[in-house]
């Protein structure tokens, strides 16, 4: 009996001295944008098998995100809007890219089928700001002429919920055509004045009601769109070409994109990008850290996972549908930790 | 024989001296006692104190929007995220007009429900449909959201929308209530899922309180010869009006702030529209869509004020319904 307590007393005691110790590089904790959880959640899964390292990653929204991490209750930061360059310098943040992913606009009209229609970004933008009402609408037709296009109203359906989506997809909009910039604008909620437009939540709601209402034109990510299978329009890229929407046209634009000169905090927007096989609508998700690390060996950590990720979470990331980053952005990006990350006065990298 | 009344002097029932209790002779109470007193007041005292913390913090986080916005906030039906201009106008209208809508639905029905439970079903049905009626009410509102998003809103723009506008939409008046878009989502929609949602609460609360109504008082009623109508709407209803009130009041606070299931089918539109089948929004179903990637003060002070509308909206009817009741049960000091 005696040696029971004596044992659980050493057993307390190695608890108590273990813990924080364990604590600090056992696990790490994330919280933030919803478009890439499910891959942060495959890589982590994968990392907590490969090294024994946990990493948490709650999905509560970009706004969430930004929020938790000036609170510095998570370690790490998600968020599908780039910060201001203003609002990382005040806050000391570092931000960096991770995965990208296309934005696709989505249809339902009977008799038409995937891939039968294209479609330019003003067009698209006069669409969605109510100004094309009908699908034989003369802008649609001269775009496809070939095409069986009913005399039958458009129905917009949109995201109710405010979401890096809809950011990706009003920055784009807001590109390529004036009017729709200073009507409506980008952002990840936006005033939609088109009067047949409904706003639906999240990707199954608006996948949802597009399938439900014949002559119904939404958008949703491409991971979705491709793994339930519902008609996609292809887009006229800048370069005038017709493109279809998948990981390699993402990564065309990837590749395409000038890095060099992108806004702090790799706050690069992907739309709209020159190349022949480039998708217009694509965005990127970044990762929000703090570049004065309290705790070394927890900085030392969080690095560690993401370039694990980069190294060999790009199989991973395809098979969910986002495209990996090139290589020169993942070089620009731990160059990049090596100048700024720092614990201490020490750099944290490599 | 003439009888009268005579004053007759009673002896003054007191007690006396002796057998009275003395402050000093009082047993004391055991310290536990007091203790546990205290105890209990203190968690008593949570409660109001949680909706005090509650108003406080809604009104403190209210300020950037109120003082941006002023008063113009509530009468403005302008709400623009990129812009950074909002106003509460579309939410307040539409948290209205959908829970007007579900009342319209939940009333009578389960009014006319708890009726056929308790005077006219035989027992075994009544017990049965009494249990799915409770089952009903357990359903997490997501579920009737989806349901109504996946099953009922196409059936609303197959049939329901497109007839209504034919056959009523033509009718000066009512019939501007019936038009817009067919789309299945809209005002009407969750108006009416919202009705399917509070009438399990309503109905379970006025077969209840049906249920209360003494046989005697019913079974007398009978003996004089009424027939079933006569002592429902004569004996049965009256007794428990207060009750029924009660619980309409009860559904009233929860179609106020249902949140989910409105989400889904409203439409989540910032407009007002007198058609019942465009897309509104309400003070809820705007708060659930967007607070999450509200990342500015203004918008997240907007949202904020959206709430402590509802907030004061729900206390106002709590308020109103208590004074109504007491005045009823004052007018008629009957019932329940």
């Amino acid at each position: 009996m005696k040696k029971g307590w004596l044992l659980l007393l050493t057993l307390v005691a190695a608890l108590l001295v273990a813990g924080p110790v364990m604590a600090q590089v056992k696990s790490l904790n994330g919280a933030g944008a919803t478009f890439p959880a499910p891959v942060y959640t495959k890589w982590a899964y994968k990392y907590n098998q490969d090294t024994g390292v946990k990493v948490n990653y709650q999905a509560i929204g970009s706004g969430g995100g930004i929020a938790q991490i000036k609170a510095k209750t998570v370690d790490f930061g998600g968020t599908d809007a780039p910060l201001k360059p203003e609002d990382l310098k005040s806050l000391g943040i570092f931000q960096f890219p991770t995965v990208m992913g296309g934005v696709v606009p989505i249809f339902n009209v009977k008799g038409v089928k995937a891939g039968d229609i294209n479609i330019d970004g003003s067009t698209l933008a006069d669409i969605f700001m109510g100004k094309i009402a009908k699908w034989n609408d003369p802008a649609i037709k001269k775009l496809n002429p070939e095409a069986k296009l009913p005399d039958k109203n458009i129905t917009v359906v949109h995201r109710s919920d405010g979401s890096g989506t809809t950011f990706i997809f009003t920055s784009y909009l807001s590109a390529v055509s004036p009017a729709f910039k200073s009507g409506v604008g980008a952002g990840k909620a936006v005033k939609w004045p088109g009067k047949n437009s409904v706003g639906a939540k999240g990707n199954p709601g608006v996948a949802g009601q597009v399938q439900n209402i014949d002559g119904a034109i939404g958008y949703v990510e491409y991971a979705y769109a491709f793994q339930n299978k519902i008609p996609t329009i292809d887009m006229k890229n800048k370069a005038g070409k017709v493109v279809k929407p998948s990981l390699e046209s993402f990564q065309a634009a990837a590749s395409s994109a000038d890095w060099n000169t992108a806004p702090p905090g790799f706050a690069l927007m992907m739309i709209d990008q020159p190349g022949d096989n480039s998708w217009p609508i694509c965005g990127l998700t970044w990762i929000m850290v703090y570049k004065d690390q309290p705790d070394a060996a927890k900085g030392k950590a969080i690095l560690k996972f993401f370039d694990w990720c980069y190294k060999n979470g790009d199989a991973m990331a395809k098979e969910l549908h986002y495209g990996p980053m090139p290589d020169n952005v993942v070089k620009m990006v731990q160059d990049g930790w090596a100048k700024e990350m720092k614990s201490g006065g020490k750099a944290l990298w490599p | 024989m003439k009888q009268t009344l005579e004053k007759k002097d009673y002896e003054e029932d007191t007690i006396p001296e002796s057998e009275l209790f003395s402050p000093q002779d009082k047993p004391k109470p055991a310290r536990g006692d007091t203790y546990f007193r205290w105890l209990t007041a203190v968690c008593a005292l949570v409660l109001p104190l949680i909706m005090i913390a509650i108003g406080l913090a809604l009104l403190y986080y209210s300020v950037p929007a109120l003082r941006k916005f002023g008063i113009g906030f509530f009468f403005s039906e302008e709400w623009n995220p990129v812009t950074q201009q909002f106003g509460a106008l579309s939410s307040i209208y539409g948290t209205l007009v959908s829970t007007i809508l579900a009342m319209l639905i939940a009333v009578p029905l389960s009014l006319a429900i708890a009726l056929f439970l308790v005077e006219l079903a035989p027992p075994r049905i009544s017990r049965t449909v009494g249990t799915m009626i409770e089952l009903l009410a357990a359903i997490p509102s997501i579920i009737y959201g989806m349901w109504g998003l996946f099953v009922f809103a196409p059936i609303m723009a197959g049939y329901v929308q497109p007839w209504l506008s034919t056959y009523i939409g033509w009718i000066p008046g009512i019939g501007a209530l019936f038009q817009g878009p067919p789309m299945g989502l809209g005002m009407l929609t969750a108006g009416i899922i919202l009705g399917f949602m509070v009438l399990p609460f309503t109905c379970a609360i006025t077969r209840d309180v049906f249920q209360m109504v003494p046989p005697v008082v019913k079974e007398s009623a009978f003996g004089m010869g009424a027939t079933t109508w006569e002592v429902t709407t004569k004996v049965t209803i009256p007794y428990g009006l207060v009750g029924i009130i009660g619980a309409f009041f009860l559904g009233l606070g929860r179609a106020l702030g249902e949140t989910m299931a409105v989400t889904f089918v409203i439409g989540n539109a910032h407009k007002v529209n007198l058609g019942l089948f465009y897309p509104g929004n309400s003070i809820a179903s705007a708060m659930a869509n967007e607070f999450t990637e509200a990342t500015e003060i203004t918008y997240i002070s907007a949202l904020i004020c959206l709430g402590l509308v509802l907030f004061i909206l729900t206390y106002l009817v709590q308020i109103v319904s208590q004074m109504l009741l007491r005045r009823m049960y004052r007018a008629w000091s009957v019932g329940l």
